[in-house]
């Protein structure tokens, strides 16, 4: 398994590609985490570019941020900003005031060492792109998950950001594929699990239906894995978060079991 | 390939061009009309150049930049046992030493093998990993690979290239200009297919039944060929 940082995982969430859901996907990996018992902490690395706060509906309790903590104005506790309903999820927000250039690789591996003295997983919300917030976002990491979606861009990003990961010997790199409507699927309009496993040959750790209501619940703030039982989606990012703490969780059906477990006997055939 | 005394080869960070013991400007000269002969090869590709022991200044660095960067290759490493010369390379921003990029490992145990073949005798490098998009092998001789080449990655080979797995990305043989060299995988799907001067892309329509192909120039055009065959 992956190695520690002082005894907590820290997972960068990545893509290349801008809009494929990540930092949907660490808002809800931050909540499954934490109802799970894990004490968690998610940072949002876009710096200039904050939303991870929204997606938590924690913006108006932001009081410091990470570059408030990099330039010393305050203290890294101070910063952490506490989850409304789970008493062990806390936000690291970024400055929204500031750019990229606000922070270097060395603060970032300082906090987050900092961090898991504390805690035992740090989720890092990686800027989209392959630049500078790509790198300093990565750099800490024990795990990373790359997220894409079903299409054929998305993917080429997501190969060329792999491609990246292994020259700085980083990972296990791991792949959530989000957004995959099964319907598509079917007609043959949208690349299979299958298709994308098949091009990527890294390990898939989740699948994450199309689900209007995760959108509905970002601009609400309260992500979905918060109830989690109540949607397909909600179930998808509880099934990750579980797989990431070590359990055998088989994949859920999307849709048609047929289907699905004919897409699942070939990339279990790949793996072995 | 060694030719004016300047000898080229393939590594994993991109081309090594390590010039002879021609005074600077024959040396100068001889690289320059290698970079004419054979743009193919060359251009979009990354370049360390080793100097050997010779002093060379601020504005010889800057020139020879300059000359491979109209051919759009880009000098990224200047190697020199010479400290003059290394600390002048620092200070234009270049890298002075190779060994530096990775720990040993994954990474630079795939490469070692690579760097070992020295000189003219550099016939073929063997690339043990899947290249994926925005990653690319160059080398004057023949390239195999034991992995895919996906989308968005190139090779280009002087000479054959063997892909063991699939071919999706740029591929090119022969591209010092040698047409009458191959290229084989065990599915050749790539994005294009460049052998010497042709260029060609894959059928849209893949055939159902997968199988190892060939591809060669025939009569001035690339054709792929199940392989083995005829």
């Amino acid at each position: 398994m992956a190695a520690e940082r002082a005894g907590a995982k820290v997972v960068t969430v990545t893509s290349g590609k801008g809009g494929v859901g990540k930092t949907t996907l660490t808002a809800n990996l931050g909540v499954a985490l934490a109802m799970r018992g894990q004490r968690v902490v998610v940072v949002d690395a876009d710096v200039g570019l904050r939303n991870l706060d929204v997606m938590l509906g924690l913006e108006n309790r932001i009081v410091y941020d990470l570059v408030d903590v990099i330039q010393e104005r305050c203290r890294l506790r101070q910063a952490l900003v506490r989850h409304k309903h789970l008493s062990k999820l806390f936000l690291l927000p970024a400055a929204q005031t500031h750019d990229k250039t606000a922070v270097q690789v060395e603060d970032m591996v300082a906090i987050c060492d900092e961090l898991a003295k504390q805690h035992d997983v740090i989720l890092i919300d990686s800027p989209a792109g392959i630049e500078w917030g790509f790198r300093y976002a990565l750099a800490p990491a024990t795990e990373v998950l790359i997220v894409t979606n079903p299409e054929v861009p998305a993917a080429r990003d997501a190969d060329r950001v792999i491609g990246l990961i292994e020259a700085e010997e980083k990972g296990p790199a791991r792949l959530v594929i989000n957004r995959i409507k099964p319907k598509l699927v079917e007609r043959g309009d949208m690349l299979s699990i299958a298709d994308v496993v098949e091009l990527l040959a890294i390990e898939l750790i989740g699948v994450v239906p199309e689900d209007q209501d995760v959108l509905i619940a970002a601009n609400r703030g309260q992500p979905l894995a918060m109830a989690q039982d109540s949607s397909r989606a909600g179930h998808a990012f509880h099934d990750i978060a579980r797989r990431m703490l070590g359990e055998e969780v088989p994949f859920q059906p999307l849709q048609d079991p047929g289907v699905f477990e004919r897409f699942l006997r070939f990339i279990s055939l790949e793996r072995s | 390939m060694n030719s004016g005394n300047i000898v080229i080869k393939g590594i994993r960070q991109g081309l090594l061009v390590t010039l002879g013991d021609d005074d600077w400007d024959r040396a100068l000269s001889s690289l320059e009309s290698q970079l004419g002969e054979n743009p193919a090869f060359f251009h979009g590709g990354r370049v360390a150049l080793d100097v050997g022991g010779r002093a060379v200044s601020h504005t010889q660095i800057e020139r020879v930049r300059s000359m491979l960067a109209r051919d759009q290759v880009e000098m990224w490493a200047l190697l020199s046992d010479n400290p003059d010369t290394q600390s002048a390379a620092r200070e234009l921003g270049l890298v002075t030493e190779l060994t530096s990029s990775r720990r040993p490992g994954r990474g630079s145990a795939r490469s070692s093998g690579q760097e070992d073949v020295k000189g003219p005798c550099a016939e073929a490098i063997v690339v043990r990993r899947t290249l994926r998009s925005g990653q690319s092998v160059r080398h004057p001789g023949h390239i195999v690979i034991i992995g895919d080449v996906n989308p968005g990655a190139e090779v280009v080979a002087g000479g054959d290239i063997l892909v063991w797995g699939r071919a999706r990305g740029l591929v090119h043989a022969g591209a010092l200009g040698d047409e009458a060299a191959v290229i084989c995988a065990l599915d050749l799907a790539p994005t294009q297919l460049r052998i010497g001067g042709h260029i060609a892309r894959s059928p849209e329509e893949r055939p159902s039944q997968l199988m190892p192909e060939k591809a060669s120039v025939r009569d001035g055009q690339i054709v792929a060929v199940p392989w083995p065959g005829e």
